[in-house]
Formats: structure tokens, C-alpha cells, sequence
């Protein structure tokens, strides 16, 4: 520990220094009677940027934007009770996705903790199976320790949020304030990021070995920071090995590649998921085998010899047994991996890695994605394509809501490098993507900030316009308005007899007066001869700009691999429905 | 189908406000079962305190349980103890029975078998301590039932490794 700074701060200015001393730049919050001291201190200074927001859920998601679009700590500040509640769908998003955050939240003060007094709630109580780790600070004397530590556990290994519940008195009693010594560190966390190189050398034998070799890496590779990207891409490279990513880690290879076969899964491309079926070494990087990639577990994969590098020993072995599980950082694993590689200089089996190619191409002629674009009507893809064409040239960042229209957009944009992609993976939650876009306009305010969504999603945090407003957020929300809870109507259509129970969009609002009611400028298309018109005069406005896009209301999200089917069970089209019927294990799957 | 099996597992934790409600969300959120469980402070001076979980599951569901105990961020150590080696697994009981005459004689007889100790007694009823393995706390207990058997309370086990290393 350095010496005392200055004597006679608040326990609010204490933290707010913390703050700048962490390099935050910017907090997402809204104001409440616990964390006044706090408002008070920002008040006094000019380094740390408020953005207020128009509901806490937004906080966070913003904060989350901000974080996967930088790599830096996104930070939230709320208030007691209600404020911190409704911060835990996004806590939880924060946690599901591995986004780093930190959340300040109020608390009364400690003499009342436990006294249900007014906005009280037990906030560590709540969040702490939301969050990787939580605090409740008791003393003004812990306060500088803990944001520091927080900040390091909220950044270190596997990423994600944590919460510091911060009782009104310890803001407003005085002390002290001492800088850390940069770096600090943890007593008992120091996750591991070097992996052991007997294993390195293992997994090299493996893939330099293999004959249906096939990569498949996730968000973790984005996670570990823009150089594993670079690294994953040259190292993908140097074997000629196929390659697809989850939906997190879209971005961290470049999908323009032609070594690049798609996202996998449940809505991943026919040529991804039949090489997952029949590869024989299979190479995880930073992926969790979530069980919308994996679909039925006793046909996964089943005649390949599996590695899975990640950094959360917990990841590996949960969902799927491997052959060789090794501990470690993605962008460290593959500089061992590059390394072992450029000095054995291994003998891939060409002939073998030439049919195996073959055969995925193949697999690709079958062009799994293909639509008809007809006069009338604009189908959806069609829009995402249109709108790719338009901004691919750009700086451009690409946010979602949840649904249907998140999936084309996986599917028809083209992602070349990573933290562009901002999308609600493992919680899935509607309402994330305009509010995610703000943060990622905050970070990066000349780009081209784009909200692909649903109509019903954008409802969920619709609020946030005003936000919008306030800092002139030049943010672009693009509705593929098909008028249902397209993804749910898809679900009943295929599962439920097509008994279409409470997914239509009913009553929805005007969206173009509504964005006018809000400052923002509206437009509407309805046509596909007018798509690029309309997507051009949307990226000439310099403010926020609703696009309202009538889409196909019936048109469906394939290739599609029913819950607990295996990836050769695909859907391709609607023609394939009626053939296979969802088995009743199947059916109880989410 | 992988067969589940009991494991003892040790966790070296900061001794710090909710780690216990930690551990055991981490169960009861992941649907893992808690046969036994006991937490004291065991080092002052660096305020860690030791747990010890008597857990069952599959293989890779033991595997699981210390993977996600290992990340919580103030546990400092995680140790299967059945896996490790030999180790030795106590438990203590405290046994209220009641009864006068030929029970409460051949209560006191039971209890010397047992080793256990008479911590209590008025002239119609003794509180035993006993300690040992949990069978064997368990055999005292059911032998204690037609005896005159009161209330019962256990610790849950404490367990160590033999030898000379640490856990
Ligand atoms: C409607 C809907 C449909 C979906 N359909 C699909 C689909 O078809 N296909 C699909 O792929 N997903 C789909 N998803 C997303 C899915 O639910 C999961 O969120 C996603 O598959 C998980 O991605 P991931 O495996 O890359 O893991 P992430 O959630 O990104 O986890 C990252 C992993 O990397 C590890 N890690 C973190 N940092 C590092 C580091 N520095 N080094 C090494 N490892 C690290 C972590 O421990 C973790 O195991 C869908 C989601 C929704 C909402
Ligand atoms: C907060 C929340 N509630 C409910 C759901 C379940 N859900 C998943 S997709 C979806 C429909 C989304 O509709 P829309 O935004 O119009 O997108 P579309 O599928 O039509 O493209 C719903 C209700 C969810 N993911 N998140
Ligand atoms: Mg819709």
C-alpha cells in the first residue's frame, strides 16, 4: 500500500477516486435516497461520466455493451431495494455470458440492515448466486480494498459481474483514501492461466494426427482479449483445419473465411453441425458445451477425440466427458499450441484432410440458409443481407434482442472481428440489445451502432429512448417486424398443433411516432424494392432512428435442430417439419 | 451408467460473512445433495475456516462439485478426501436417555462399550458424548432407542487425511 493520499474524504469520494484509479471512465446508474452520497460526489468532479439511464435493467445491459465492445470492467450504479432488483435480470445475464461488470449498489444504513427498513433488501442475499462474487461493505475501512479486489475478480479468469452493496453510513462516515499498489491481487483467487505444456504437447499430437479434424471455439476466446482472436485465426490457419464458433464467439474468426463453415447449434449451419457429427478430433476453445449446441448429449460428436481449453476448470467435463481437458487461457494456449506447432513442424495428413474438406463442401452445397425473396413480402433474410451489404464497409457494431430475428442476424451478418457482436447468449434475454447498443455508442461514438430486433423485444426496454435522447446516441434500432413472438410461434407452430396461444404482437405502437415522440426519427418499409433505400436513409441520420421493417410474419428460423435431437436430425425447411415429429423427451427440453 | 458413490470433501474457506450460504446455495442451486456438514474456524490468525461436506453423486458429478467449490472466489483449497487415500472421519453425538432401573443400568453399559462419556446425569437420565466413525455413533444411537432415547444431537464429520501431510 502507497500512502494516504488526502485525509478527510466521505466513504463516496473514497469510492468515486477508486473509481478513476480502476480507469473507469464511464458509470451507468440511476439515482436513489442510499446512494445520494455517491450522485453528491460525482456531482464535484468531472473525470467519471454519468450516463443515466431510464431503468437499472438497462444499467446494466449498457454496462454490459460497453464491456464486450472495449474488454473494460463495465460499471453500474443503482440504489437500495427497488434499484437493485431490478438490476438482477441483467446481473444474471452479465454472469451467463461472461461479461465483466462491476455494480455498486445502496443499501441502508448498517444500524437498519435487517429492520425491512424503507427501499431495504437483502441485495447480497439476491444477487449472490447472479453474480461471480458480492460484498457487503461494513466499514469505510474495507472500501477501498473492496472495489479494488473487485474490479480484479470481476476481470480476472473467467469474467463476470460482481456487486458491491455500499450501507448509506459507510458513504457518509470519513476517511482516508490509499491507492493500491496496481496490480492487486486476491488472497485465495488467482485463477489459472498458463496451461500445462505436457498437455499442450498432447493436444498437439492429437490435431497434428488427426484426419477429420474440426475446431470449434467460443466466447471464451473473446473473453481472453482481441490477441487470442489474431492468434485462434493464424493458428486455424497454419493446420487448414475447418472451423465454426458458437453464437458468443462470432466474430473471433473471421466469418468471411473460407475456412470458417459457420455458427453451430440448434440454428448453426448444416455443414457446421454435420462435421461436428463425424469429425474425429475435436478441439474446444472457449466454448461451454451449452446444450443448444450439443443437442441430444449420447449423439454428440461421438466418434471424435475431444480437447477443451478453458479457463474455468468447471466448464470442462460438466455437460460433456473429454479426452484431454486442459486448464488455461485461450490466447495463452494457442501461443503454446503456435509455438509447439512452428518448432515440430507436424505432417498433417493431406490426402485425408482433402477428403475431409470434400466432404464438408458437400455439406455446404446443400446451402443450408438459402430463401426466396419474392416481390411482396420482405423476408427477413432478405433484410439482413440488405443491410449487411450496406454497412460491412463501415465501422460498424451489431447488438440483438431475442428471437427469431437474433438468429438470422447470426446467420446473415458477417462477423470479421471480435467484440462487435453484442448478443444475449446464455440467458437469452429480450429487452438486452437497445439498451447493450447504447453502451456500445457510449464506447464508441463515431460508430455505426446497430440494434438488430424483434417488435416484441424492443418493448422490453423501450424506455431507454429517452436515454437515447438525452445524450444523442445516434443508436439505430432495426425491427424485423413480423408481428409475433416469431420464435415462440415457431415453437407452436413445430410442437404445440400450431395453437398460436398469446405469441401475436397485439396493440403495438406506431413506431415511427412513437421514435418521433422521443426526438428520434422513424421510418417505415414495407416493400423489398425499398429495403435499400430505407437502410440508406437510416445510416445518413445522424441521430437514433427506429426502422420499422415489416418481415414475412410466417416465415421460420432454419436449420433448426429440435430440442433434444442430434445434429444429423436437422431441419432444413419447413418441408422437413412434418416428416419427423419431436419425440416426447424432446419436448420437455427449453 | 456411471454409479454414485459418497465423497468427503475438505474446503479451506475465508471465514467471512455468507461464505456458508455460498457453499450451500451452490448446492442447493446446482440440485447437488448434502449428506453431512460441519464449518468452524480452524485458523484465527489467517481467518479461514474448514468445511467439510459429505456429498454422493456419479463421478463426473463429484468432479462437478469440486470444480464449482474451487471457484467460488474465497475458497482458498478443495480436497476429496476419498479420492486422496486413506483418511480418518469422526463424528460426535450428544444422547439424552431417560429411564430408571435395569434401561438405565444397561444404558451406562452400552456407553462403556461405546467409549462414550457420561456428560450429564440426574438420577433418571444421562447426556452421553460419543465420538467415533457415524456408523458406529449410529449403532449407540439405535441401541440408545429402547433404552429410553430423548434427543439426539450429531455434529456431522470431521475428516483428515492420515500421514503426515496437510488436509
Ligand atoms: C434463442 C437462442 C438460440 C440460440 N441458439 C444457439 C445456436 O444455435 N448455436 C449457438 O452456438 N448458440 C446458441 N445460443 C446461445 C447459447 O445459449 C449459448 O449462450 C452459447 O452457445 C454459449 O457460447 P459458448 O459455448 O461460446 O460459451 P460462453 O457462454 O461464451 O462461455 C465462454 C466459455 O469460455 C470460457 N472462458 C472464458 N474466458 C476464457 C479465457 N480467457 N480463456 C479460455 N476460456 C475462457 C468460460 O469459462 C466458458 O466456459 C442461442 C441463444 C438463444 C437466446
Ligand atoms: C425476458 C424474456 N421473456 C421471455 C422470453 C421468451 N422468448 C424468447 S423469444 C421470444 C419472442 C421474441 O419476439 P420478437 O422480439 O418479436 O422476436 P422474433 O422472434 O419475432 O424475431 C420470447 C417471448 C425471453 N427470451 N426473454
Ligand atoms: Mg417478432
Amino acid at each position: 500500500m502507497k500512502k494516504p493520499e488526502e485525509t478527510a474524504t466521505t466513504g463516496a469520494d473514497l469510492l468515486v477516486k477508486a473509481l478513476i484509479d480502476e480507469e473507469v471512465e464511464v458509470v451507468f446508474g440511476y439515482p436513489g435516497g442510499a446512494v445520494l452520497p455517491i450522485y453528491d460526489s460525482l456531482f464535484k468532479q468531472n473525470k467519471l461520466r454519468h450516463i443515466l439511464v431510464r431503468h437499472e435493467q438497462a444499467a446494466v445491459h449498457a454496462a454490459e455493451g460497453y464491456a464486450r465492445s472495449t474488454g473494460k470492467v463495465g460499471v453500474v450504479l443503482v440504489t437500495s431495494g427497488p434499484g437493485a432488483t431490478n438490476a438482477v435480470t441483467g446481473l444474471t445475464d452479465a454472469l451467463m455470458d461472461s461479461i465483466p461488470l462491476v455494480c455498486l449498489t445502496g443499501q441502508v444504513p448498517t444500524h437498519l440492515i435487517g429492520n425491512d427498513a424503507f427501499q431495504e433488501a437483502d441485495t447480497t442475499g439476491i444477487t449472490r448466486p447472479c453474480t461471480k462474487h458480492n460484498y457487503l461493505v461494513k466499514s469505510v475501512d474495507a472500501l477501498s480494498r473492496t472495489v479494488h479486489e473487485a474490479f480484479y475478480v470481476a476481470r480476472s479468469g473467467r469474467p463476470g459481474p460482481v456487486v458491491i452493496d455500499l450501507p448509506k453510513d459507510v458513504l457518509m462516515n470519513k476517511h482516508d483514501y490509499t491507492a493500491p499498489d496496481m496490480p492487486v491481487q486476491h488472497k485465495s483467487y488467482r485463477p489459472v492461466t498458463k496451461p500445462d505444456a505436457k498437455k499442450i504437447e498432447q493436444a498437439l499430437e492429437l490435431i497434428a494426427n488427426a484426419k477429420k479434424p474440426m475446431f470449434y471455439t467460443g466466447g471464451g476466446v473473446i473473453n481472453s482479449g482481441a490477441r487470442a482472436s489474431k492468434l485462434l485465426t493464424q493458428f486455424v490457419h497454419m493446420t487448414g483445419y475447418p472451423i465454426t464458433n458458437t453464437l458468443m464467439g462470432l466474430g473471433s474468426f473471421p466469418a468471411s473465411d473460407k475456412q470458417f463453415v459457420g455458427m453451430l447449434g440448434m440454428h448453426g449451419t448444416y455443414e457446421a453441425n454435420l462435421a461436428m457429427y463425424h469429425c474425429d478430433v475435436l478441439i474446444n476453445i472457449g466454448a461451454r458445451f451449452d446444450d443448444r449446441i450439443t443437442g441430444k448429449l449420447a449423439e454428440f460428436s461421438p466418434h471424435s477425440k475431444k480437447i477443451h481449453i478453458d479457463i474455468d476448470g468447471s466448464s470442462i467435463n460438466k455437460n460433456v466427458r473429454v479426452d484431454l481437458p486442459i486448464v488455461g487461457d485461450a490466447g495463452q494456449a494457442l501461443e503454446d499450441l503456435i509455438k509447439l506447432w512452428k518448432a515440430r513442424q507436424p505432417k498433417v495428413d493431406q490426402k485425408a484432410l482433402k477428403a475431409w474438406w470434400a466432404e464438408i463442401d458437400k455439406w455446404r452445397g446443400r446451402d443450408c440458409l438459402a430463401y426466396k425473396q419474392g416481390k411482396d413480402v420482405i423476408k427477413p433474410q432478405f433484410a439482413l443481407e440488405r443491410l449487411y451489404h450496406h454497412i460491412k464497409d463501415r465501422d460498424h457494431y451489431i447488438t440483438t434482442e431475442v428471437g427469431q430475428h437474433q438468429m438470422w442476424a447470426a446467420q446473415f451478418l458477417k462477423f470479421e472481428q471480435p467484440n462487435r457482436w453484442m448478443t444475449s447468449g446464455g440467458l437469452g434475454t429480450m429487452g438486452y440489445g437497445f439498451p447493450a447498443a447504447l453502451g456500445v455508442q457510449i464506447a464508441h461514438p463515431e460508430a455505426l451502432v446497430i440494434d438488430v430486433a424483434g417488435e416484441a423485444s424492443i418493448m422490453m426496454n423501450i424506455q431507454e429512448l429517452s436515454t437515447a435522447a438525452q445524450y444523442r446516441l445516434p443508436v439505430k434500432i432495426f425491427i424485423l417486424n413480423n408481428q409475433y413472438m416469431g420464435m415462440v410461434r415457431q415453437w407452436q407452430e413445430l410442437l404445440h398443433g400450431g395453437r398460436y396461444s398469446e405469441s401475436y404482437s397485439e396493440a403495438l405502437p406506431d413506431f415511427v411516432k412513437l421514435a418521433d415522440a422521443f426526438g428520434a426519427k422513424g421510418l417505415r418499409c414495407h416493400e423489398p424494392s425499398k429495403l435499400d433505400d430505407t437502410i440508406k436513409e437510416m445510416i445518413a441520420i445522424k441521430g437514433p432512428v427506429i426502422v420499422d421493417v415489416a418481415v414475412d410474419k410466417a416465415e421460420n428460423c432454419f436449420p433448426m435442430i429440435p430440442s433434444g435431437a442430434a445434429h444429423y436430425d436437422m431441419l432444413l425447411g419447413p418441408e422437413d417439419r412434418a416428416a419427423r415429429p419431436v419425440s416426447e423427451e424432446g419436448m420437455v427440453l427449453v | 451408467m456411471e454409479v454414485a458413490s459418497s465423497h468427503t470433501i475438505a474446503v479451506l474457506v475465508d471465514n467471512e460473512p455468507g461464505i456458508l450460504a455460498r457453499v450451500v446455495g451452490l448446492f442447493s442451486g446446482r440440485g447437488y445433495n448434502i449428506e453431512s456438514l460441519t464449518v468452524a474456524q480452524t485458523n484465527a490468525k489467517q481467518n479461514l475456516s474448514r468445511i467439510t461436506i459429505v456429498t454422493a453423486g456419479t463421478p463426473m458429478v463429484v468432479e462437478q462439485i469440486k470444480a464449482q467449490l474451487d471457484r467460488l472466489v474465497p475458497v482458498h483449497k478443495v480436497h476429496d478426501l476419498t479420492l486422496e487415500g486413506p483418511h480418518i472421519e469422526r463424528e460426535l453425538a450428544l444422547v439424552k436417555v431417560k429411564g430408571v432401573g435395569e434401561k438405565r443400568a444397561e444404558a451406562l453399559r452400552l456407553a462403556d462399550i461405546f467409549r462414550a462419556k457420561v456428560i450429564d446425569t440426574k438420577t433418571d437420565s444421562f447426556v452421553f458424548e460419543v465420538t467415533g466413525a457415524s456408523d458406529k455413533v449410529q449403532t449407540f444411537v439405535e441401541l440408545m432407542g429402547s433404552l429410553g432415547l430423548v434427543d439426539v444431537g450429531r455434529t456431522g464429520i470431521v475428516a483428515m487425511t492420515r500421514g503426515g501431510e496437510a488436509f
